[in-house]
């Protein structure tokens, strides 16, 4: 009878066990804080001002306490805004784009950077910062590969239900006439400078822009 | 969406830059925001506690008291607050739901008050988050039955009997409500007296009286008194199915009452007499015959129309069914166990009693409910639960008189929707709403394609159908009612669960996610209510959508107790919740209910 005793509260233990693991694990996670630098450094190294960065902060503590998003994090908010399809290899190359210190974790100062550029830079700062996004080796060149890793991973948000629905192999034709667009001397590979010369002809893209008005 | 990730908009329409370059047509204009973009503090006075709090957190609800413009009503030009003559501990756990995305039952208040305040400020109780939903649900459970129990004494009741009423009528009322007349009254006495005598007269028959004379031997009295004891028998046979035979005929609804619970006790407890009756004295059936005498020992069941207390019990164990259920299988699986233990143990020595492992059995059981307490203890939780129900039901009952024998019979009332609407105003878009509708949009330019739902998808495919415009109607068509929406996503229940907390580093608990972004749809289908991900279900994405009609919609509140075990969880996919999760749910018209 003890024996019963014995194997059913140690099973229960068992039971228990695996969540208090996993409380102290995020105690410990939790633990790790990380504050940004002051308010004032933050707004001389970037083009926000005061309240924007108050603003942004309130909003990225109260997603993520300890100061940190890691991928998984960044990938599931970034999937919320794309229900239909899967937005989780985008946001990958999205969160090598922000991390740029590459530690796997993105700091509020990195996340602020990154916005700063996209949302207050000047277009060769946007432009470039674009072309970090696809050069995903981070060789200063864009290859076929690579923009159909991109372009494979924009078409997977949008999902399988689409119209019209997506016949053939839509993504390749995609980067076909990409390159026809950005490389100039047809070596197979895209440059920064060739890169952003192509933008800038691209009257369609210019008007696109605007975009990024007053989004802040 | 999160009430958080609303605030990640910026980062999510500044990372559409990487669509650009490969955008085959041009964007279109982002949604003008006319809403100045500063903060502000607001000040809500909740009967005099002073509550403040960003407006950029109570605009995350927009569909809510005080997410939307209805707030305005309350605004004090004076003070230059928002007043609310409402409990302002409720409002605490209101404001935190704001903040936190997550809303908390607090134990220590009454349901219903709980739920009214809710209602006010337009909160729908399935967003409480897991933590305390199971005890939401448990005393919303309590509740219903215990209004349940009241609303059936009240219409039971000792109101007088329409002066046309039948015999059979009052026979049926005489016998439900045994204090309403005399007659009734004595009837009730007699027959628990009979009963009472039969179970003692089967006790006392096997009891060894002193021999006849001329013989050593002891004799049970019932073989020395047999005709005594065979007389008491047939008396209280007859009285018993006597009041069976009237019962039958009184009752409003004859199959009903045969297939009653106390009925079924009744017959049992009568029919050994009668089967002995019929069968013949011989040695081949009287073995058959001796066990159903056992039946007899029914007959002490019968004391449950006498005494309430009685019923409430079967009506908890009927209530912890399962939880018995699961007690006894646990017990036969220890059985089994340690008999084979034992009968293997001892297979080797001779003249054991373990000769097989079904003769261990007995041992192992004698064994185990000796040592009954110790399967108690494990099963303690059990125990207290039907204890403790067993203890309001009766206190609840004790407390306040008599409670009709019907509804305490009909125990375990199936639990229906409420059906309750709450009218909910959808006015406009949110500006989030804007913005996620572009960024979409934005997509769908970049990629030269158009989301759309899997019906639409199915229909395209397989008619192949040219012509935008074609495939357009039908899915507008599709959609019955005024408000087209745009991207409307199906609202499931359960909070997302962070893939993987190993490294996950923000909060590791619920994210809560509230998305009710439900269409009308046709008047009688209905969408099966699964959980699946954000990514799975598609549905129509309107473009172009200009009319944006204001609609009042109402929502059926849900049963709250639905069980939602069965639904499984995903856990590397984000889920959309805020619906309700029963099949119940009509999903003639949906609420709109989008928060950010």
């Amino acid at each position: 009878m003890g024996a019963v005793v014995g194997t059913l509260t140690m099973q229960t233990k068992q039971r228990r066990r695996p969540s208090r693991d996993k409380i102290d694990d995020e105690l410990e996670m939790t633990m790790v804080c990380h504050r940004p630098e002051g308010l004032e450094q933050l707004e001389a190294q970037t083009n926000f001002t005061k309240r924007e960065l108050q603003i942004l902060y309130r909003g990225f503590k109260n997603e993520c306490p300890s100061g940190v998003v890691n991928e998984e994090t960044f990938k599931h908010i970034y999937a919320q805004f794309f229900p239909h399809g899967d937005a989780s290899t985008y946001a990958h190359y999205l969160f090598n784009a922000f991390d740029t210190t590459s530690n796997g974790s993105i700091k509020f100062e990195e996340f602020v950077m990154g916005l700063s550029t996209l949302l207050r830079g000047t277009l060769r700062d946007k432009l470039e910062w674009t072309f970090h996004l696809y050069d995903i080796n981070n060789d200063g060149y864009i290859n076929r590969e690579e923009m159909t890793e991109i372009v494979r991973a924009i078409y997977d948000m949008m999902g399988k239900y689409t119209y019209p629905a997506l016949k053939g192999d839509v993504p390749k034709q995609h980067v076909d006439a990409f390159f026809q667009k950005m490389d100039k001397n047809k070596n197979g590979v895209v440059t920064l400078e060739e890169f952003i010369v192509a933008c800038q002809e691209d009257e369609m893209m210019m008007r696109s822009m605007q975009l990024f008005e007053n989004v802040m | 969406m999160a009430a958080g990730v609303a605030t990640w908009m910026p980062f999510a329409r500044a990372a559409a830059v990487g669509w650009l370059p490969l955008a085959q047509k041009t964007m279109p204009k982002p949604p003008v925001d006319k809403k100045s973009r500063s903060d502000e503090i607001l000040f809500v006075n909740v009967s005099g506690l002073r509550f403040q709090t960003w407006k950029n957190t109570l605009d995350r609800y927009p569909d809510t008291l005080l997410g939307s413009s209805e707030k305005e009503f309350f605004y004090n030009e004076e003070t230059q607050e928002y007043f609310f003559d409402r409990d302002p501990e409720m409002f605490r756990h209101i404001l935190n739901f704001f903040r936190t995305g997550k809303l908390h039952y607090p134990r220590h208040e009454c349901i219903q008050a709980f739920e009214e305040e809710l209602a006010f400020y337009g909160i729908i109780p399935e967003i409480i988050g897991d933590c305390c939903m199971e005890e939401y649900r448990d005393r919303k459970k309590e509740n219903q039955e215990r209004l349940a129990e009241d609303t059936e004494a009240e219409n039971a009741g000792d109101a007088p009997l329409p002066p046309d009423a039948t015999l059979r009528e009052r026979l049926w009322r005489a016998f439900e409500n045994p204090h309403t007349s005399t007659m009734a009254l004595v009837f009730y006495y007699v027959t628990g007296f009979f009963i009472a005598v039969s179970v003692i007269a089967n006790v006392v028959e096997t009891v060894p009286c002193r021999p006849i004379k001329g013989s050593i031997k002891d004799l049970p009295c019932g073989e020395k008194f047999s005709v005594a004891f065979s007389c008491l028998d047939t008396a209280c046979v007859l009285i018993f199915s006597f009041e069976y035979l009237m019962r039958l005929y009184a009752a409003p609804s004859r199959c009903d009452f045969a297939r009653s619970v106390m009925s079924v006790i009744d017959v049992v407890a009568i029919l050994p007499f009668y089967i002995g009756l019929v069968m013949p004295e011989n040695e081949e059936v009287s073995g058959a015959f001796v066990t159903l005498r056992v039946f007899r020992v029914f007959r002490i069941f019968k004391f449950s129309r006498h005494s309430q207390g009685l019923r409430i019990l079967g009506c908890t164990l009927q209530a912890c069914a399962s939880e018995l259920g699961f007690l006894l299988f646990s017990l036969t699986m220890a059985v089994i166990i340690f008999a084979t233990v034992m009968f293997y143990a001892e297979k080797g020595t001779k003249g054991t009693t373990f000769s097989s492992i079904p003769a261990s059995f007995w041992y192992t059981i004698v064994t185990m409910t000796t040592l009954g307490l110790l399967i108690t203890a494990i099963h303690y939780q059990l125990l207290i639960q039907l204890l403790m129900s067993l203890y309001f039901h009766l206190q609840y009952l004790f407390m306040w008189g008599h409670v009709g024998l019907s509804d305490l019979l009909s125990c375990c009332v199936p639990q229906d929707g409420d059906g309750d609407s709450t009218p909910l105003c959808v006015k406009n878009r949110s500006a989030f709403e804007h913005q996620h509708h572009h960024l979409l949009h934005c997509l769908e330019k970049t990629t030269n394609h158009e989301f759309t739902d899997e019906v639409t998808y199915s229909e395209v495919c397989v008619t192949d159908s040219v012509g935008f415009r074609t495939s357009r109607s039908t899915s507008l068509s599709s959609q019955q009612g005024a408000t087209t929406t745009c991207c409307s996503r199906r609202a499931k229940r359960r909070a997302f669960r962070l893939a993987n907390s190993t490294v996950s580093v923000s909060r590791g608990s619920v994210q809560e996610l509230d998305t009710l972004h439900v269409t009308k749809t046709p008047a009688g289908t209905q969408y099966p209510q699964s959980r699946s991900s954000l990514n799975a279900r598609t549905e129509n994405l309107k473009l172009n959508c200009d009319d944006y009609t204001a609609a009042i919609i109402s929502i059926p509140t849900p049963p709250a107790n639905t069980p939602d075990e069965s639904l499984p969880n995903s856990p590397a996919i984000p889920g959309i919740l805020r619906n309700s999760r029963s099949s119940t749910f009509n999903t003639q018209e949906t609420v709109k209910i989008s928060s950010l």
